[in-house]
């Protein structure tokens, strides 16, 4: 299957493939055929993956809106007993400085909402940066050690911002980077006031965020990008050449990744990537198949 | 994983599947409890990392805090424990020792678990000096659990209340407080087991005796009056805060003064005085047009009350209420040889159904109207009538009828319906 398509992808100039070095597109018409899917991706690996007590499978998550359609998804999963978490260890990318715990727009609150309560993860597996840390670096490290006594994450989600960032790998971030406090884009924090009764105050300044590098670590990444809004980052993720001011850029360079993204998403994109990437829709969706 | 109690903490009861109030909202959501005590999930995920011990599956039914009955009427001497005396002989009957109290409290706490009551306020109704001293020391405050719901303290209603407006309670016991609160110590003797008290504010003295009961920690409810609306302000600018059975036992409401009704929309109190009102929603004594016109103007302040008395849960005949006699014909009660009501025979899960049912003010509404609001009202909102991460356990599931279907106390399931 991958060998056909390689061969099949050796003739498209934009994206290169070397070996079995492998990135898809994957395009879907609308948000919530995205969303499905990448529920459905999540399920596969986690199943093929055989885990069990001895055998965790290790995830890393995404916050924001992007992702909401997919934790929905994966609940469901959990609720019709198709999908259990219990041998599943999540690490979230990132988390504010300085917010309470349980503040409603905290990381914390936001896992929390849209995927802890409602499935069988154990509490002790789901490990989310603790910004209220007394030693941030400390926090950082010690997050980058436990990913590491895991065995490294099989499968990293992430969203982007229209702008290509990463978790908050924000423009000019290096692509090698571990997890570690940021200090937060002046359009970030503006971006977030609303969030926060438009009191730029109460707006964290910073974050803990995973690096670039921290991703591109793990043996698979998938990437979901959805409308017309993100249309020129995705433009910028995967038609042009890796540069650190798109950060999401950098997975070009990854083994394995997975561009997941709906049709307004591709409104940049070159119509030829568009066609190819659709023409092996057929193999993607093998991917997602049941056992 | 982790389960609570391999920490070393309590076990952790995870309710699933299942709708609960909370801030004037049903929501799917699950209600997790430990030691007897509502738990805040995320807390126990973030913090303590431990999972429930038990996850019970509630079949999509509607978790709500139990309900709070302010007003379940009673004389000691025959009808608060009528489970024990009716069958041995009713009225005449001896009640003196602290082991028949006891008896008949336990009866009444208990027959009211099936309806999803899991507190209430004993009400004893005006009685003379004596049977108050001997009666009010052994009806003790308590927690509910398997025997029974909880008692909060004792509702007196009267005897300080008019004569006119007495109702069925008896005239010749009805007392007015001239020397202010001497007056009433010397009637009741021992205050330290009451919640609140019903008085009616035209007498003399009133406002200091409402303080002297406000600084006691004892609510205080205008009714069983004939005040007009200034003498209800006035009652309530010195710390009232709940008319008795509203519209009952009181002057109708008149466009130029619409008395005690008027509370619902004075605004010569400070706005942030509540003024709650106990509404018998059970069909006879209040009529389905005025529950909607107290619904519409003051929805939050309502407090549905039984108003029950002995003959609760008894068929139709004669049973005796204080030193009188009660016929009992269906729903209706009246004092033997008049028209007077007497005491409600409906239980609250029904008036609570009848008032959704008549208002169409939603359930939420309807079942804060039995738990939350009285716990406002009395002051007690941090511990019961919430589903709040802190409280107490005490809550009932329904289903989509508002029949009640399982009562809790403290997280022990009390009772359930076959």
């Amino acid at each position: 299957m991958v060998e056909d398509e390689v061969v099949r992808g050796s003739d498209f100039c934009e994206i290169s493939f070397f070996g079995l070095y492998i990135m898809r597109l994957v395009i879907h018409d609308s948000y919530d055929d995205v969303s499905l899917w990448a529920a459905k991706y999540v399920r596969r690996r986690i199943i093929d993956h055989n885990a069990g007590p001895d055998n965790f499978f290790t995830l890393g998550l995404p916050t924001g809106s992007t992702p909401v359609g997919m934790y929905k998804k994966l609940v469901e999963f959990f609720k019709e007993g198709s999908l259990s978490f219990k041998h599943v260890k999540t690490f979230n990318m990132d988390e504010y400085v300085g917010i309470p715990r349980d503040h409603p727009e905290s990381y914390h609150s936001f896992m929390w909402n849209n995927l802890f309560k409602h499935i069988d993860i154990d509490p002790q597996n789901a490990h989310i940066l603790d910004g209220n840390a007394k030693d941030l670096i400390e926090e950082c490290n010690s997050f980058e050690e436990k990913i590491k006594e895991a065995g490294g994450i099989r499968l990293f989600i992430g969203g982007i911002g229209p702008d290509g960032h990463i978790a908050f790998n924000e423009p000019g971030s290096s692509l090698v980077s571990r997890t570690r406090v940021k200090s937060l884009a002046q359009e970030t924090i503006l971006a977030n006031a609303r969030f926060f009764n438009n009191d730029l105050t109460q707006v964290p300044k910073q974050a803990l965020t995973v690096g670039v590098g921290t991703v591109m670590d793990s043996d698979e990444v998938m990437i979901i990008i959805t409308g017309a809004h993100k249309a020129f980052a995705l433009h910028k993720a995967i038609e042009e050449g890796v540069n650190h001011m798109w950060t999401v850029s950098a997975f070009q360079q990854h083994p394995r990744t997975i561009f997941l993204c709906d049709e307004p998403a591709t409104n940049e994109l070159r119509v030829r990537t568009v066609k190819y990437f659709k023409g092996l829709m057929d193999l993607h969706n093998k991917m997602i198949e049941p056992l | 994983m982790a389960p609570s109690s391999a920490k070393g903490y309590g076990h952790l009861y995870q309710y699933t599947n299942c709708r609960i109030l909370r801030d004037g909202k049903i929501f799917i959501e699950d209600l997790w409890v430990r030691d007897g005590k509502i738990m805040n999930p995320e807390v126990l995920f973030f913090v303590e990392k431990v999972n429930a011990d038990q996850r019970i599956d509630c079949s999509n039914m509607i978790i709500a805090p139990g309900f709070i009955d302010l007003q379940i009427n009673g004389k000691p001497d025959s009808n608060l424990f009528l489970f024990t005396l009716i069958p041995t002989g009713g009225c005449g009957y001896d009640f003196s020792t602290e082991s028949q109290v006891e008896e008949g409290l336990k009866k009444v706490s208990h027959g009211v678990l099936a309806h999803g009551v899991t507190s209430f306020c004993p009400t004893v109704i005006t009685s003379p000096s004596s049977v108050y001293k001997q009666i009010l020391p052994k009806i003790k405050k308590k927690n509910g659990s398997k025997e029974g719901a909880g008692v909060l303290g004792v509702h007196i209603e009267g005897p300080f209340i008019d004569r006119e407006k007495r109702g069925a309670h008896p005239e010749k016991y009805i007392k007015d407080y001239d020397n202010g609160f001497s007056d009433v110590l010397e009637v009741y003797g021992d205050l330290s087991n009451v919640a609140m008290i019903t008085l009616a504010p035209e007498k003399k003295k009133t406002v200091e005796v409402i303080q002297e009961f406000c600084k006691r920690g004892i609510a205080v409810s205008v009714g069983h009056s004939n005040a007009n609306l200034s003498q209800g302000e006035e009652a309530v600018r010195a710390g009232a805060k709940f008319i008795t059975h509203l519209f009952n036992a009181m002057l109708p409401f008149h466009h130029r003064d619409p008395h005690l009704v008027g509370l619902l929309t004075s605004d010569k109190f400070p706005q942030n005085r509540k003024v709650y009102y106990g509404l018998i929603s059970d069909g006879i004594h209040t009529h389905p047009a005025a529950l909607r016109i107290a619904h519409r103007v003051h929805p939050e302040g309502i407090v549905l009350v039984t108003d029950a008395i002995q003959a609760t849960f008894l068929p139709d005949g004669t049973y005796p209420f204080g030193e009188q006699t009660v016929v009992v014909k269906g729903k209706y009660s009246y004092l033997k040889d008049t028209n007077t009501l007497a005491g409600s025979t409906a239980s609250l899960d029904e008036c609570v159904r009848l008032f959704a049912k008549e208002t169409g003010c939603g359930h939420a509404l309807a079942l804060e109207a039995a738990s939350l609001h009285p716990a406002q009202m009395l002051d007690i909102v941090d511990k019961k009538g919430t589903l709040d991460f802190g409280s107490d356990a005490d809550f009932i599931m329904l289903d989509d009828d508002l029949q009640v279907r399982a009562t809790f106390i403290a997280g022990e399931c009390v009772y359930r319906a076959q």
